[in-house]
């Protein structure tokens, strides 16, 4: 990515700062869902339902590669390459076992009857659950190419800003389907 | 004070060249298709937006033919047009098609890419001293996500049973049930797909000028600084980034529902004799979700035109703008309000009345913002030295456009009044003058007054002139009389007027409008010729800063190259209107504060 050289203020990176906004449209995308869940949720033909026990196994899967893309980070900030790379190959590896997770529990669900089609409050469940899933998908992606990126490149490349990036986004899909997780237990 | 573009000499060039070496690499395919740089980027979301102009502006003249001539054949049609318009005659089908993609088009393709993406890409770097955007790779995958949008939305034109024609707002169970209409099949889901691509591109767009103005100022460029075409722009871009991705939820949801048989808006309804298996959805949440989007991007459509043309009325007044912190202030207050207000688009939906009333009120809190802007825009034109430019005719008639359509906004805001003038032509009237026309002359206002700086030749005058006058009596001549026959409860979206009793009486007044519409369409051709034209004939620039301007988009050479400045970046030392103080006409923001002057 060619970035003109910037002279100005030292501020908060730009990048960053980008992929903050770039969050606060997402969260917005995910309180339209939500908040139609609950719109709908009052009106009649709703069934509840119950999360399958994979959903734990998941969110403790997430919540342990959150910390290991932060010592990553850290490993990177002290130069320790070796650390590092190890580190950010079990976040990605993590991250698929999150993804294969989600998908194995919504065999689940759909085996018991808890189908796309059957409520709609199951068709909520399913949106909402899968869009996050392809936004870990997404985190995914960008932590093969930074990790890639690691591989290829001499220690000469001292700049923690992708690594960063990805970072944040990581710990946001974490944070994410851990708000998710607790609307879909409080609400159903 | 001509001298001050060129403080930065080429002496200074050596010390900085590691800014420019992009500028040896450049081929054919970097400079103009794939390019990074936000002036170029700003010109392809100019051409894009005018190619969707003409395509939209034309559905319009042909659905106008059929208003106005509801009797008549036009054989010529068929040649165009083919089975749609079967012996000269417009099919109805074909008619809702046109209706819905003119809507989409210019909505979404023309004033929303078309106008914030020319001029934010072009004005914010440049405005702010910015080499370029925070990320210039995401800002040409914006275009490119644009163009991808673009090309899925034209495709849908050639499908066999036509583009999506459910209306601009696709409420289901219409656009939700393929077997509902031919507009309702395939066409429907390459609407969906299209405006998702396109909102991808709205959201990258969105980031990348939120972060460009809040993190790439130049020194001493505070945010009091900011002229407002920057502020407008920035308040569009918050709205953007915060209500797309609503639509988009809506829009995916709308997917599933067409395509996996799930029932978010679907119920068991009796649809040609027959109960759809679908059980519990609700069409309502639909609109909701819609004009969660909806209303905002009424104002990411306005916000621009009102910031460009409060600094072309300053510049060509040549006085400061009145009440700089209040026009920022209510600027901020309408992108508040923006969110507030969705409600009053279904008023007649069923909506509880004591909710109804939350949203009146708020909707009418949006005249307070709008009486400050439009009170200071008269204030910055009293006792000015005004100069009729072309630039300037346009921001003005955007200030009567916006005082003519927001007036009548008060009666639709009204709930009461609005269960009367619900989907009429008084509706039609209102949004045309004050969300259409409106943002279409800030756009020609800035189009005339930036193209300078575009391409470093002018627009000819003559031509423009013209374009202005006939647009902007033949605006009020097609909209206007609409006012009359939606108050007489003459409803939009039908086919045809001539079977009803009560309406007859309004068959010459729709020949009529169909008319001057055809005339502004052709005079709007000109100005399509004059900007190619002029692009590589026009009379060339030979001053930095031809309008006397004091923003640092002039500070820049006349041609200016990717990096935009030779040399550095000029630092800020007041705001971006200082004209007629102490004795001087104009004092760009790059000149720092004299002894001379009393304050700044």
């Amino acid at each position: 990515m060619s970035t003109v050289v910037m002279e100005q203020r030292k501020k908060i990176h730009p990048h960053k700062f980008t992929l903050w906004v770039g969050i606060g449209s997402i969260l917005m995308m995910f309180a339209g869902l939500t908040s139609a869940y609950i719109v709908k949720r009052n009106q009649a033909n709703w069934l509840t339902f119950e999360l399958p026990q994979l959903f734990w196994y998941s969110t403790a899967v997430i919540m342990l590669s959150s910390a290991t893309i932060y010592m990553a980070g850290k490993a990177f900030r002290e130069r320790e390459m070796t650390k590092y790379r190890n580190l950010m190959v079990a976040t990605l590896l993590l991250g698929v076992l999150f993804i294969v997770l989600q998908v194995l529990g919504f065999k689940q669900l759909w085996a018991i009857g808890v189908t796309l089609q059957s409520n709609v409050s199951y068709s909520f469940l399913y949106v909402i659950v899968g869009l996050h899933a392809i936004h870990v998908v997404g985190g995914v992606i960008a932590l093969a190419v930074t990790l890639v990126k690691g591989f290829s490149k001499r220690t000469r490349s001292y700049d923690s800003v992708p690594v960063d990036l990805v970072s944040t986004y990581w710990h946001f899909v974490d944070i994410l389907w851990i708000y998710l997780l607790i609307f879909l237990l409080m609400i159903r | 004070m001509s001298s001050v573009a060129t403080l930065h000499g080429a002496d200074v060039h050596g010390a900085h060249d590691t800014h420019h070496e992009h500028h040896h690499h450049e081929t054919f395919i970097t400079k103009y298709v794939f390019s990074q740089d936000h002036k170029m980027i700003a010109k392809q979301f100019l051409v894009t937006g005018m190619i969707w102009a003409i395509i939209g502006g034309l559905f319009s003249v042909i659905f106008r033919l059929q208003l106005g001539y509801p009797d008549s054949t036009f054989p010529w049609l068929e040649d165009f047009l083919g089975h749609w318009a079967k012996g000269g005659k417009l099919q109805p089908e074909f008619y809702y098609a046109l209706v819905t993609m003119h809507g989409t088009i210019l909505v979404f393709f023309v004033l929303t890419a078309g106008l914030s993406g020319t001029f934010a890409n072009f004005l914010i770097p440049l405005q702010v001293g910015a080499r370029d955007m925070a990320s210039p790779f995401l800002n040409m995958l914006s275009y490119w996500f644009f163009f991808i949008a673009s090309v899925i939305m034209f495709s849908s034109l050639f499908v066999q049973t036509g583009p999506a024609s459910g209306g601009w707002t696709i409420y289901p169970p219409l656009s939700a049930l393929g077997d509902a209409s031919s507009g309702s099949k395939i066409g429907m889901d390459l609407w969906l797909v299209s405006m998702a691509m396109f909102i991808v591109s709205a959201l990258l767009g969105g980031l990348n000028y939120i972060t460009t103005i809040l993190n790439m100022r130049t020194k001493g460029m505070s945010m009091t600084r900011l002229p407002l075409t920057v502020w407008a722009l920035f308040f569009t871009a918050v709205l953007g980034v915060l209500s797309f991705p609503v639509l988009l939820s809506g829009a995916i949801l709308l997917l599933f529902d067409r395509n996996l048989g799930t029932s978010f808006y679907l119920s068991d309804i009796v649809i040609a004799g027959k109960i759809l298996p679908n059980e519990g959805g609700s069409a309502i949440l639909f609109q909701h979700l819609f004009w969660f989007l909806g209303h905002p991007e009424v104002y990411i459509i306005l916000l621009p035109a009102m910031g460009m043309s409060s600094e072309i009325l300053s510049v060509n007044s040549r006085k400061p703008i009145f009440g700089y912190m209040a026009m920022v202030g209510s600027l901020f207050a309408i992108a508040i309000l923006a969110f507030l207000v969705w409600a009053h688009h279904m008023f007649v939906t069923g909506l509880n009345p004591f909710l109804g009333s939350f949203f009146v009120l708020l909707t009418l809190l949006i005249a307070v913002p709008s009486a400050i802007k439009v009170f200071n825009w008269l204030t910055t034109l009293w006792r000015g030295n005004i100069r009729f430019t072309p630039g300037m005719l346009f921001a003005i008639g955007f200030v009567s456009l916006f005082i003519s359509g927001g007036l009548t906004g008060i009666f639709l805001g009204n709930s009461a009044l609005d269960l009367h003038l619900h989907d009429t032509y008084f509706v039609v009237a209102h949004f045309h003058i004050v969300m259409g026309v409106a943002s279409f002359f800030g756009m020609f206002a800035g189009v005339y007054h930036w193209f300078p700086k575009m391409f470093g030749r002018y627009l000819n005058n003559t031509m423009a002139y013209i374009h202005f006058w006939v647009t902007i009596i033949g605006a009020y001549l097609i909209f206007w009389p609409m006012h009359y026959e939606g108050l007489a409860g003459m409803p939009r979206r039908y086919y045809e007027f001539s079977n009803w009793e009560s309406f007859k009486m309004f068959g010459g007044l729709n020949e009529f409008i169909s008319l001057v519409a055809m005339i502004v369409f052709a005079v709007q051709l000109l100005f399509v010729f004059n900007f190619f034209y002029s692009m590589f004939k026009g009379r060339k620039v030979t001053t930095t800063n031809p309008w006397g301007s004091n923003t640092l988009e002039w500070t820049t050479p006349i041609n200016p190259g990717h990096g935009n400045w030779v040399g550095e970046i000029p630092e800020v030392h007041r705001g971006a209107y200082d004209y007629a103080k102490d004795g001087h006409e104009f004092i760009p923001q790059n000149v720092p504060v004299g002894a001379d002057e009393t304050s700044h």
